[in-house]
């Protein structure tokens, strides 16, 4: 993942170094937290409201708190925990004013397998629940122009992101794409560590198998 | 598994595939992780579905987000610095 987008070098500092900084009205700072984390904030606050313009004034108003909010911050936790807290608040205040319609509290039961389960071995035989000859991945043979297909790949895994259900596309960005940690992500969205592992389980499932349709035809329901 | 079922002697490829992001996050409890371990020893296409789990999660990781509109950036830098060029109230 391009971890300069939410660690950007400038950040590699300490925490208390940055608040300090940030304390004494360095732009530079603050231009930087706001480049670096509004995408991942924008993602986050998209999955509470219902509309792209009420995520993105849920973030700006979080900027805002954060401005205002920053002298008496007492740096207990990290400087991104801290915002993506007042974001949780906004976005879910915000969210229940809109009475968006699949708010945190509800995991979305989906569910079919993502992955066809034609492709293992019925159970009670003797390779139950193998893979089958045809079902088996096959190796993901590279093409000889390896930028073009680079940049293939990444436009058809930006399009399955961006049509996972809500919940799973979320978790899928705010831990594949902008790299944070498992905690963070179930702090920032309130949401129990198991919870958090079956949304992206079935969202890296459906992308992995969209890859694999990309490179072998395979049926598009993820067999 | 559920409470009062025996523990597996082994665990399969259809396992695999379901407790992948378990196993890739550390969170299996120690037999679990064990046997799939053992599993992968022996399965090639179970190794071959792992590595493009993992091709695919380091790809993902470039796919760029939506930012915010330059304009709003922009206000965004202008109230922080007119938040500090105004004289506070001290906090009492």
């Amino acid at each position: 993942m391009d971890h300069d987008l939410v660690d950007p070098p400038l950040l590699s500092m300490p925490d208390a170094e940055l608040l300090s900084r940030l304390r004494d009205g360095d732009e530079g700072a603050f231009e930087h937290i706001v480049t670096a984390w509004s995408p991942m904030m924008l993602r986050m606050a998209r999955s509470f409201v219902s509309t792209q313009p009420s995520a993105e004034e849920v973030v700006q108003d979080t900027w805002l708190a954060v401005i205002r909010g920053l002298d008496a911050f007492e740096g207990r936790s990290l400087l991104r925990t801290w915002v993506l807290g007042i974001l949780h608040n906004i976005a879910r205040t915000r969210g229940a004013r809109e009475a968006r319609s699949v708010p945190w509290s509800s995991i979305a039961g989906d569910e079919e397998s993502a992955l066809d389960p034609s492709r293992f071995e019925a159970p009670g035989g003797p390779w139950a629940r193998h893979w089958t000859d045809d079902g088996a991945p096959r190796p993901w043979q590279p093409s000889p122009d390896a930028l073009v297909i680079a940049s293939e790949i990444r436009r058809l895994l930006a399009t399955a992101l961006a049509r996972l259900p809500e919940q799973q596309r979320t978790v899928v960005s705010m831990r594949d794409v902008s790299g944070l940690s498992s905690d963070e992500v179930c702090d920032a969205l309130g949401i129990t560590a198991a919870n958090q592992r079956v949304l992206l389980h079935r969202g890296r499932t459906k992308l992995r198998a969209e890859l694999e349709h990309y490179y072998h035809g395979h049926d598009s329901r993820g067999g | 598994m559920t409470v009062g079922e025996r523990s597996p002697v082994e665990l399969v490829c259809q396992d695999l595939v379901a407790l992948l992001t378990d196993y890739l996050e550390g969170s299996c409890d120690a037999t679990t992780t064990q046997l799939l371990d053992s599993h992968l020893d022996g399965c090639p296409d179970c190794r071959e579905y792992v590595a493009q789990m993992k091709a695919m999660i380091e790809q993902v990781g470039y796919v760029p987000l939506e930012t915010l509109s330059p304009g709003t950036q922009q206000s965004l830098v202008e109230a922080f610095r007119d938040f500090h060029q105004s004289p506070r109230p001290t906090a009492p």
